[in-house]
């Protein structure tokens, strides 16, 4: 396997641009919502609202002011599939449409996917949604189409700023640390790593640096794999993830969804919020 | 400030996100709290078209507290010159300078300056017109520019003369005061001193500032000098002509910069020289150049440039006898500028127009606009799509309301498909003087054509129209040199289309070549005025020194940055200068002022000017030389002048020339204000402002009560302009689908109007409807203890296209500033309501 690969994007740099979301769909050629004629969303600077089938990147603009603006930010993040270590998507999905690439990203196999939609309750952050023009599910490749060329991923490649930086997840990692680094030393005391380390998820092959909570940017700070979003009951959802497996697509996978949903079960409360 | 950089600037914006990671402060300051302000360390809000009150705070600031660079002051700047005895300053008369008379009748302004007290004191007394007179007889150009020179200015380095220009300006700023500052722009004077010290902080031999300015600055009917303002402030920092300092224009199209250069202006014929004006003493070729030619300086060698240019206009046809052909040449007899062109079309006095990339049915005062289309005979747009413009006979407001009949508009309209941009080859000219050459990625579709190609087409068509005329006003087209088709079997095989002009030997016109050999020219320095040099823009002189060596096609950034003027990639004029006047980075004997801040220096034992950037100066010339007094050009100056384009080679706190409206900035109200000018309150406005008079351009009074609401227009990241490249890509429109107007949360609860609300805008014009977006980042500011709400509306919609929406410049006045006629639409005034 190829070094495992992904996006930092540091949201200090972020200036709400929509570059990214631009690029992402000339490239993967993803068609504006309703022709482009939508109507006027009122949250801020954001009429895209969400990550969809057809929007692989969305920048999120967070207005925090005081009542006499004595303080005052307007945050901007771009929001994109965090291709999680333990993909809980990847884990449910019923077909192998979802795989992991030499690169350690996850990616949809269109042609495999039958629209079943189970991965798109099991991600906890939202990313995954049926793309209307295919029916099948979609979601960020991570440009697996320009990985496999040796070039940088079209967003990351639009992004003026270096917001969203591509590259090896041990190198951007460094980076990260000594950008946040760098901001606490200039008494940005809020900012944050999201992501970077084994203990959301495994990893997350995209992770942030943030200025605030993670929940300020709709990001759950503790976010759980499928068994506790995919059914009300944690039994249910292991049953689901038991009979998932009972179809018998990949025994592995059945031996990771067992322990996964054995661990959901022991855990009382985690943090379900849903990344919009 | 003045500038959006963030949101209307993203890609060029990389440097600052760049200068942030490396620890750079930014400040801005703006109306509204934008993307920018997002990025900033600190965002200080202000009245829109307060900037000359909030910038001449800072230079009292600087001023007062003995922060300015003095060793930089005294020697490069014009603070020790000497002011001539009649001049009186807006303090002496309430608001205006001395010289103000009453303009013409007939003309947009109401007044107009006479100058003449405005000069420096000279050391003996000097009459022009006689030295015009004597100068007429001499036998050579460079005899002529010789009995120009005037007598040296009078002088006092310890800057305490009471008519040094330090002095008056000292005087000038005075009651510029933080109070002041913040009675007038709304700026809390915590913050604005905070401003304050952090400029001055970062100013100085170790360190530089920089200011970044765009639309903000510009269109307000005091633009220029708000401009002028800073470069005031920036020169009393020592802040100019050295890395990391610097005003920096932030243009508000792509390649603008090259369309004032070569350039498509009415007023200017190419390289920053006047056009011929029929209202100027510029009867004949002399007279021309003893009008324009400041005989000390660089600008001395104008000669060599007008007679070059017009070498290149006749070709063979222009002869020293016929003087170069200058009679052939069109001279402009007034204000041709876009908005009186519109209003003279509005009269019916344009039977015809040509509209490239340009939209002025969504234009200034748009419904005036539509109003004058209407009056033409013919009218060609040349666009990507039918725009606004191509349109307004069948889908304008008017038409769709059953106000005006499609059959009634006798325009006959000709809509051109254009290609795109990467449908084409040529250069761009970027806002830092940088060119760089592109190639052409495809053909455009069907028979859209570039602009190159339909220019080429029409000058050879009207060629051929006028080939028989023996009319003497006809001359002109008829001697015009046009040579731009390619050599016979050179054309491209890899097209198909047919009738391009080559683009290589349309830069080598701009370039230059001797006359004969039409060998290209390797600088201006080559530049003869006697003909043998052919050079149709002298500033982009050695673009192309010779044949294959085309520079802005070069592609070689520095290694790792370093020094990182990267002098390899591109092309900048002058001379692939990258910061002009550099010989200001140097302190007067010719060393780094720091060694944080080297960039060029004097080496003493190479006898040269060395350093990160070609220098911009004499590159021999020693700091200590000494100037030759009643010498010409660049001889007039000694070692220690860095601006070698001024007369005096000094940087100009005081404009002496050149300006319109006074020699220093003064704060005016935009046109429309909810406020009396606070400092002059028997001068509101920009005395010599223009304004066309009609009964659809209208405005409100100072401080009306049925307008209290300032409002500003802009432009977001996600749309450009009208909309005419954004509006018609469903991926852009969905990103910004509709016109909105921001507003502050209290001007939103004191008006009953919720987020998404229908609101209608009114102004002294006329009204539009647009969504509410009520948002924080728009606040109430206390002007004078009155609070003043400020809306703001990006104006990118119009009726055609993906996404549609009222048209925010209907709400907008013809009103222009005196020196380039830009128009204010970043502060009039309006009203809001729920639409019921």
């Amino acid at each position: 396997m190829a070094e495992p690969m992904g996006f930092f994007t540091d949201t200090s740099v972020c200036i709400g641009c929509k570059a990214c979301e631009v690029a992402c769909k000339a490239w993967n050629q993803l068609p504006a919502r309703n022709g482009g004629k939508v109507p006027l969303t009122g949250q801020s600077y954001d009429n895209t609202v969400e990550l969809s089938g057809i929007q692989w990147r969305h920048v999120k603009f967070i207005e925090q002011f005081s009542p006499d603006r004595s303080s005052g930010r307007w945050l901007m993040m771009s929001d994109v599939c965090k291709h999680c270590v333990q993909a809980g998507c990847l884990e449910v999905c019923p077909t192998g449409a979802i795989i992991r690439t030499e690169f350690d990203t996850v990616v949809i196999q269109s042609d495999v996917c039958n629209g079943c939609r189970a991965c798109i309750a099991a991600c906890p952050f939202g990313v995954i949604d049926i793309n209307p023009e295919t029916n099948t599910a979609m979601k960020c490749t991570l440009c697996y189409d320009r990985m496999q060329a040796g070039m940088v991923p079209a967003c990351a490649q639009a992004c003026p700023t270096h917001s969203i930086q591509f590259g090896p997840i041990s190198e951007l990692r460094q980076h990260a640390e000594a950008r946040l680094a760098q901001l606490q030393a200039q008494g940005v005391s809020q900012a944050r790593l999201y992501g970077h380390d084994e203990s959301i998820l495994g990893g997350l092959n995209s992770f942030y640096l943030l200025l605030d909570e993670p929940e300020v940017y709709g990001l759950p700070s503790n976010p759980q794999l499928p068994s506790r979003n995919v059914a009300p009951s944690a039994g249910l959802s292991a049953a689901g993830a038991v009979a998932l497996g009972v179809l018998g697509l990949v025994g592995l996978r059945k031996q990771r969804m067992d322990k996964l949903a054995a661990e959901a079960r022991e855990q009382q409360e985690g943090d379900g919020s849903h990344a919009g | 400030m003045g500038s959006n950089m963030a949101e209307n600037h993203p890609v060029a914006f990389r440097w600052v996100a760049q200068a942030k990671l490396n620890g750079t402060t930014l400040i801005h300051v703006d109306p509204r709290f934008t993307r920018t302000s997002a990025m900033a360390d600190l965002y200080v809000p202000m009245r829109s078209g307060t900037d000359i009150a909030f910038l001449g705070g800072l230079i009292r600031y600087v001023i007062e507290h003995e922060k300015y660079f003095k060793d930089y002051v005294v020697n490069y700047t014009n603070a020790a010159t000497i002011i001539n005895d009649k001049f009186q300053d807006t303090e002496d008369l309430e608001g205006v300078f001395s010289g103000l008379k009453e303009a013409p009748q007939g003309s947009d302004q109401k007044y107009i300056y006479d100058n003449a007290t405005w000069q420096y004191k000279r050391v003996q007394p000097w009459d022009a017109a006689k030295a015009r007179e004597e100068a007429k007889k001499a036998a050579t150009f460079a005899e002529m520019i010789q009995k120009m020179v005037p007598p040296a200015a009078e002088k006092d380095p310890t800057l305490q003369h009471p008519r040094s220009v330090f002095q008056l300006v000292r005087r000038h700023f005075s009651r510029y005061t933080p109070e002041l500052v913040e009675r007038i722009t709304g700026c809390p004077q915590d913050v604005f001193l905070k401003v304050a010290e952090t400029v001055t902080a970062n100013s100085g031999p170790e360190r530089t500032t920089t200011f970044v300015y765009a639309m903000g600055w510009t269109q307000h009917t005091y633009g220029v000098q708000t401009i002028g303002t800073t470069a005031l402030l920036q020169l009393l920092l020592g802040n100019m002509g050295r890395p990391g300092g610097g005003i920096l224009a932030l243009r508000g199209h792509a390649t603008i910069q090259g369309s004032t250069d070569v350039p498509t202006l009415y007023h200017s014929i190419q390289g920053y020289m006047a056009h011929p004006d029929a209202r100027k003493a510029h009867d004949t070729l002399t007279d021309y150049i003893l009008t324009e030619t400041r005989p000390t300086g660089y600008w001395a060698n104008l000669p060599k440039f007008m007679v070059s240019y017009l070498k290149s206009m006749y070709g063979d046809a222009a002869t020293p006898e016929n003087d170069f052909g200058y009679d052939w040449h069109p001279k402009i007899a007034g204000d041709y500028s876009h908005m009186p062109t519109m209003i003279a079309m509005a009269k019916g006095e344009v039977k015809g127009a040509l509209i490239f990339g340009q939209n002025p049915a969504t234009s200034i005062n748009a419904a005036l606009q539509r109003r004058a289309l209407m009056q033409l005979d013919w009218l060609v747009v040349k666009d990507n799509f039918e725009t606004e413009t191509a349109s307004f006979w069948y889908a304008s407001p008017e038409v769709k309301s059953g106000q005006l009949k499609p059959e009634d508009i006798k325009t006959e309209v000709f809509l051109f498909p254009s290609a795109q941009v990467g449908e084409v080859e040529g250069t761009f000219t970027n806002t830092q003087r940088l060119i760089q050459f592109h190639e052409k990625a495809a053909d455009p579709p069907g028979d859209c054509r570039s602009d190159a190609w339909f220019t080429h087409q029409l000058a050879l068509r009207l060629k051929k129209l006028y080939a028989d005329s023996t009319l003497p006003r006809d001359e002109g087209i008829k001697n015009l040199l046009w040579d731009f088709d390619y050599e016979p079997g050179t054309y491209p095989t890899d097209t198909r289309i047919q009738g391009e002009p080559d683009v290589l030997k349309i830069i080598r016109e701009i370039n230059g070549y001797q006359t004969g050999s039409k060998e290209l020219l390797k600088s201006f320095g080559e530049l003869k005025d006697d003909g043998s040099t052919t050079c149709a823009s002298w500033i982009y002189c050695g673009i192309y020194p010779e044949k294959g060596k085309l520079l802005a096609r070069s592609r070689e950034p520095d290694p790792d940055n370093k020094p990182g003027t990267n002098l390899h990639w591109g092309y900048a004029w002058p001379a692939n200068r990258r910061i002009l006047y550099n010989r200001a980075s140097a302190d007067p004997d010719g060393n780094p002022w720091s060694e944080r801040k080297k960039f060029i220096w004097w080496d003493a034992a190479q006898k040269k000017w060395v350093g990160y950037d070609v220098p911009d100066f004499a590159a021999t010339k020693a700091p200590d030389t000494p100037a030759k007094p009643g010498a010409t050009g660049l001889d007039a100056h000694d070692g220690k002048s860095p601006f070698i384009m001024m007369a005096d080679g000094k940087g100009w706190l005081f404009v002496p020339v050149g300006l319109a409206d006074g020699p220093l900035p003064t704060h005016y109200e935009p046109m429309e204000s909810p406020v009396v000018n606070l400092l002059y309150p028997k001068q509101q406005h920009n005395p010599i402002a223009k304004y066309w008079q009609h009964e659809e351009n209208q405005l409100a009074v100072v401080a009306d009560p049925n307008f209290p609401i300032v409002l500003t227009t802009y432009r977001l990241t996600e749309h450009h302009l009208a909309g005419a490249m954004t509006r018609w890509l469903p991926w852009l429109a969905e990103l910004q689908p509709e016109l909105f107007i921001e507003m502050s949360p209290e001007l939103a609860q004191e008006k009953g109007i919720k987020n998404l609300d229908l609101v209608r805008i009114t102004t002294k014009r006329r009204s539009i409807v647009a969504k509410a977006l009520v948002t924080p980042r728009l606040r109430p500011l206390m002007i004078d203890g009155k609070v003043v709400h400020q809306v703001g509306m990006p104006w990118h919609w119009g009726y055609m296209g993906i996404v549609t929406g009222d048209i925010v410049n209907d709400l907008t006045a013809m009103v222009g500033d005196p020196n380039v006629s830009i128009h204010e639409s970043k502060a009039l005034c309006c009203n809001v309501e729920r639409l019921q």
